[in-house]
C-alpha cells in the first residue's frame, strides 16, 4: 500500500510541478480539485433546473421531450444538455482524482479520517445520481442501465427478485417509473449538498470556489465541448429488444459491464469489498507515523487571543471559557482527536517569542513534542556551526523538500512540522542577534500546503496581513521564500545559491556605504 | 512570451480535458449482445404448492381461535420447491430447482435467467413440477420460435393462464402432450 502511494505521490507531485508552471500555483487546478467538484456541481444543477422545465415523465413521452430539447433548441437546451452530461462527468472526474491524490497525501489517516470517510457517501450519492439520470432519457442506454441495475438488485437475496420483471416487456413499464426516477434524480443531488456540508465539517477555511480564472477556463472548456459534441440520445428504448450495442459513459458506469462479466454477485462482491476496504482504509497499517501529541495549551500564556483557533486549519481549537481565574474573557481549548500536531497554532500565537529572557519561553499554545523553546535551542545549535559571511538559516517544512539535505559550512537547515509553525518572531530574532545573515523559508507549492494553510498563512504574516505580523524593521531582502513542490525539490539548492550570492551583494554595498534595498 | 505559453499550455490542459470527457462520456462503445444472437429471458414468480396437506380444523379448535383468526382450513406454511427444466432445439439450457421465499419457505419462488442464444428457428420447450409428483410435469409448453437479431424473448409464468407463457414476435405453439 505505501509503494502504490508513493508512485502516486511521486506522479501528483510531477504533475503539479508542471501545471503551476503552465496554470500559476494560485490557480493549479491539483490544488482545486474539490473546488471544481463544486463549480461541476452548480453546473450540472443549474442545467438540470433548465431541463426539468421542459422534461415530462412518461414511457414515450420521456424521450420525446429530450429530443426537442436537444434539436429543437439545440441553441440552449441543447447546450443545456450536453452541459449537465459533460459536468456530470466532469464532477466524477474531479471526485476520482482529488480521492487519489488525497489518498498519496496520507489526508485520510489520524485527524483526517472524518473528511475520508464521508467522501464515501458523496462518492455512492454522485454514482446515484448520475445512473438515475441517465434511466430519465429512457433510450436503449437507459434500458440496459435500467434492467442491468434491477438484475443486480434482485441478485440480493433481501430484494426479492422480482425488480426486473418490470422490464420484461412494454406491457409491464408505467409512468410511475419515471416519477421515481425524477423524485431520485432531484433528491439524491439535493442530498449529496448536505453531505457535502458534513463533508467539510472538519475543515476550516475550505475553498469551494476556484479561482476565478480556473472557473472562467473550466466554463468554457465545458461550453466549447458542448457545442462541439453535442450530447444526444441513443435510439428509443424497445422492450421487445436487446441493446446491442451501447455508447456506455465509462465514468459512471464501468461495472456494468462488469456484471455482464464477472456476474452480479461478483460485482456485489467487489462493491462491498472496495466499500470495507474505504472504510477501514485511515486505520490499516501501515499505521500513521507518530503524528506527535496534540498541541497543548498554557494558560499561563494564553490570553484568549483566539489567533491559534482562526489560523488552525483542522477546527481543533476552540476557544472556551476561562477556567483559570486570570481577567480574560476565554482561553484556547484544543480537542486532541482533531490535532494533527502542525504546529500552526504556535506560530499564530503572541507569545511564541523567541527574544523572551525574563520568563522561560512557554508559549500559550505549543506542541509539547516539538516546543517553541526547542526551536530556539536548535536555532542556536545550528548557527553555531556556520562559517562565512552569507550565512543562512533555512526553516524547512517535514512534508516538503528534505532541507537537511542542503546543509554545509554556511547554510543551517532545522524541519518543522509546518512552516505555519514557525513564528514570525524567529526570522527577526535570526537576523537581529546576527546568528545568520539571511533566513530561507521552505515550505509546500504556494497554492497547497500539506496541512492546508500553512503556507498561505506565512506568507500573509511575512505581508503583514496576518497575525502575528513580522516586524517592520526586519529587513526584507534578508528573506527569502521556496514554495515548490516535492518533485522540484532540487530547485532549492540553486534558489539559495542565489540568494547567497544576493547577500553578498548586500554586504559588499553595505561595505561600501551604498545603499541597498534599504530596510523599512 | 511567457506569458504566451502559458496561455497556450493552458489551453492544451483544457483541451486534453474536454477530449477526454468528450470521447469517454460515451466511447468505446460496449457490445452487450452480439448483433446475431438474441436474448430468451426466463421469469417466473409463482407459489409452490403446500409442502403437506391442508387439513379442516374442528369446530372446537375454531371455537378456540379470535373470531377473525377462524379459517376453516389449517395449512402447513411452506411451499414445496419448483423445479423448472427448459429446452432449446432438444437440450437443455436451465434445469434448476428453486425454494420458496421467506424463512418459512412459505412465500412465492422466484426464478430469473437470462440465455444468450442464436437468432433463428428453434423449438422451445418449458417444464415446471411444483407438486411433490416425481414424474412427469404440472405444467409444460412447447412451441416454435423464430427469433430475430437483437430480440427480447420472454418465458413467463402465470398459473391462472395456465402456465408458461412465450412472449416473442414469432410464437407457433405446439400441442401439449
Amino acid at each position: 500500500m505505501s509503494y502504490v502511494k508513493r508512485v502516486l505521490r511521486m506522479a501528483f507531485s510531477w504533475l503539479e510541478a508542471g501545471l503551476d508552471r503552465i496554470f500559476t500555483p494560485a490557480c493549479n487546478p491539483l490544488y482545486h480539485l474539490g473546488a471544481l467538484g463544486f463549480l461541476y456541481y452548480w453546473v450540472v444543477a443549474a442545467t438540470g433546473i433548465y431541463l426539468f422545465i421542459f422534461f415530462d415523465t412518461g414511457i414515450t413521452e420521456a424521450y420525446g421531450s429530450i429530443d426537442s430539447i436537444t434539436y429543437d433548441q439545440w441553441y440552449l437546451g441543447g447546450v443545456m444538455r450536453s452541459l449537465h452530461r459533460y459536468a456530470s462527468d466532469g464532477m466524477v472526474a474531479m471526485m476520482i482524482v482529488h480521492m487519489l491524490r488525497e489518498f498519496s497525501l496520507d489526508r485520510y489517516r489520524g485527524a483526517r479520517w472524518f473528511t475520508w470517510f464521508t467522501g464515501l457517501p458523496v462518492l455512492w450519492m454522485v454514482f446515484a445520481a448520475g445512473i438515475s439520470g441517465y434511466w430519465m432519457v429512457w433510450d436503449m442506454l437507459a434500458q440496459y442501465i435500467a434492467i442491468a441495475t434491477t438484475e443486480w438488485l434482485d441478485w440480493l437475496p433481501v430484494v426479492g427478485g422480482t425488480i426486473a420483471r418490470n422490464f420484461l416487456n412494454p406491457d409491464r413499464l408505467d409512468d410511475r417509473f419515471f416519477t421515481l426516477m425524477v423524485f431520485m434524480h432531484i433528491f439524491v443531488p439535493l442530498f449529496l449538498l448536505f453531505v457535502l456540508w458534513i463533508h467539510l465539517q472538519r475543515l476550516t477555511h475550505p475553498v469551494i470556489n476556484p479561482p476565478r480564472l480556473l472557473a472562467g477556463g473550466t466554463l468554457l472548456m465545458l461550453l466549447v465541448l458542448s457545442v462541439a459534441k453535442p450530447a444526444e440520445s441513443q435510439p428509443p428504448a424497445n422492450l421487445d429488444l436487446v441493446p446491442s450495442q451501447i455508447g456506455l459513459d465509462w465514468f459512471y458506469l464501468p461495472a456494468y459491464p462488469l456484471m455482464d462479466m464477472l456476474g452480479n454477485g461478483m460485482v456485489w462482491g467487489l462493491v462491498a469489498f472496495g466499500t470495507l476496504l474505504f472504510v477501514v482504509l485511515p486505520w490499516l497499517p501501515p499505521l500513521r507515523r507518530a503524528a506527535g501529541k496534540a498541541a497543548v495549551v498554557d494558560l499561563a500564556n494564553c490570553n484568549g487571543c483566539t489567533r491559534c483557533a482562526e489560523d488552525c486549519p483542522y477546527a481543533a481549537i476552540e476557544m472556551g471559557r476561562r477556567t483559570d481565574g486570570r481577567p480574560f474573557d476565554r482561553q484556547a481549548v484544543v480537542s486532541a482527536e482533531l490535532c494533527v500536531a502542525c504546529g500552526i497554532c504556535a506560530g499564530a500565537c503572541p507569545t511564541a517569542m523567541p527574544f523572551r529572557r525574563a520568563s522561560e519561553l512557554i508559549p500559550g499554545i505549543d506542541l509539547p513534542e516539538t516546543p517553541i523553546r526547542e526551536l530556539r535551542d536548535r536555532v542556536h545549535d545550528a548557527a553555531q556551526g556556520l562559517t562565512g559571511d552569507t550565512r543562512i538559516m533555512v526553516f524547512g517544512c517535514e512534508h516538503g523538500y528534505d532541507a537537511t539535505r542542503l546543509t554545509g559550512p554556511r547554510v543551517a537547515a532545522l524541519r518543522i512540522p509546518c512552516i505555519g509553525m514557525l513564528p514570525p518572531a524567529f526570522i527577526d530574532y535570526v537576523l537581529s542577534r546576527h546568528l545568520a545573515e539571511g533566513v530561507v523559508l521552505a515550505g509546500c507549492s504556494e497554492g497547497e500546503c500539506h496541512n492546508r494553510h500553512g503556507v498561505r498563512w506565512t506568507v500573509d504574516r511575512l505581508a503583514r496581513a496576518r497575525d502575528p505580523m513580522l516586524r517592520k524593521r526586519v529587513p526584507r531582502e534578508r528573506i527569502e521564500t521556496v514554495w515548490t513542490p516535492l518533485a522540484e525539490g532540487w530547485t532549492h539548492r540553486r534558489r539559495i545559491a542565489d540568494f547567497a550570492a544576493r547577500l553578498r551583494r548586500l554586504a559588499t554595498e553595505e561595505a561600501d556605504g551604498t545603499p541597498g534595498e534599504a530596510a523599512e | 512570451m511567457a506569458d504566451m505559453l502559458r496561455w497556450i499550455g493552458q489551453a492544451v490542459i483544457y483541451a486534453g480535458m474536454a477530449l477526454w470527457l468528450g470521447y469517454f462520456a460515451n466511447r468505446p462503445v460496449y457490445t452487450h449482445l452480439p448483433p446475431e444472437q438474441a436474448l430468451i429471458k426466463l421469469s417466473v414468480v409463482h407459489g409452490a404448492q403446500r409442502k403437506g396437506e391442508c387439513r379442516k380444523r374442528t369446530q372446537e379448535e375454531l371455537d378456540a381461535m379470535n373470531p377473525n383468526m377462524r379459517t376453516p382450513l389449517d395449512c402447513p406454511r411452506e411451499r414445496l420447491p419448483i423445479a423448472i427444466r427448459i429446452l432449446l432445439d432438444g437440450e437443455v439450457i436451465y434445469d434448476e430447482s428453486a425454494t420458496a421465499a421467506g424463512l418459512a419457505r412459505g412465500g412465492t419462488t422466484r426464478v430469473y435467467e437470462r440465455f444468450a442464444v442464436a437468432s433463428g428457428r428453434h423449438e422451445l420447450v418449458a417444464r415446471m413440477v411444483d407438486s411433490a409428483r416425481t414424474e412427469g410435469y404440472d405444467f409444460e409448453r412447447a412451441a416454435t420460435i423464430e427469433l430475430s437479431p437483437g430480440e427480447n424473448f420472454v418465458i413467463d409464468f402465470r398459473a391462472e393462464s395456465g402456465g408458461f407463457l412465450f412472449d416473442g414476435k414469432s410464437v407457433t405453439y405446439r400441442p401439449q402432450g
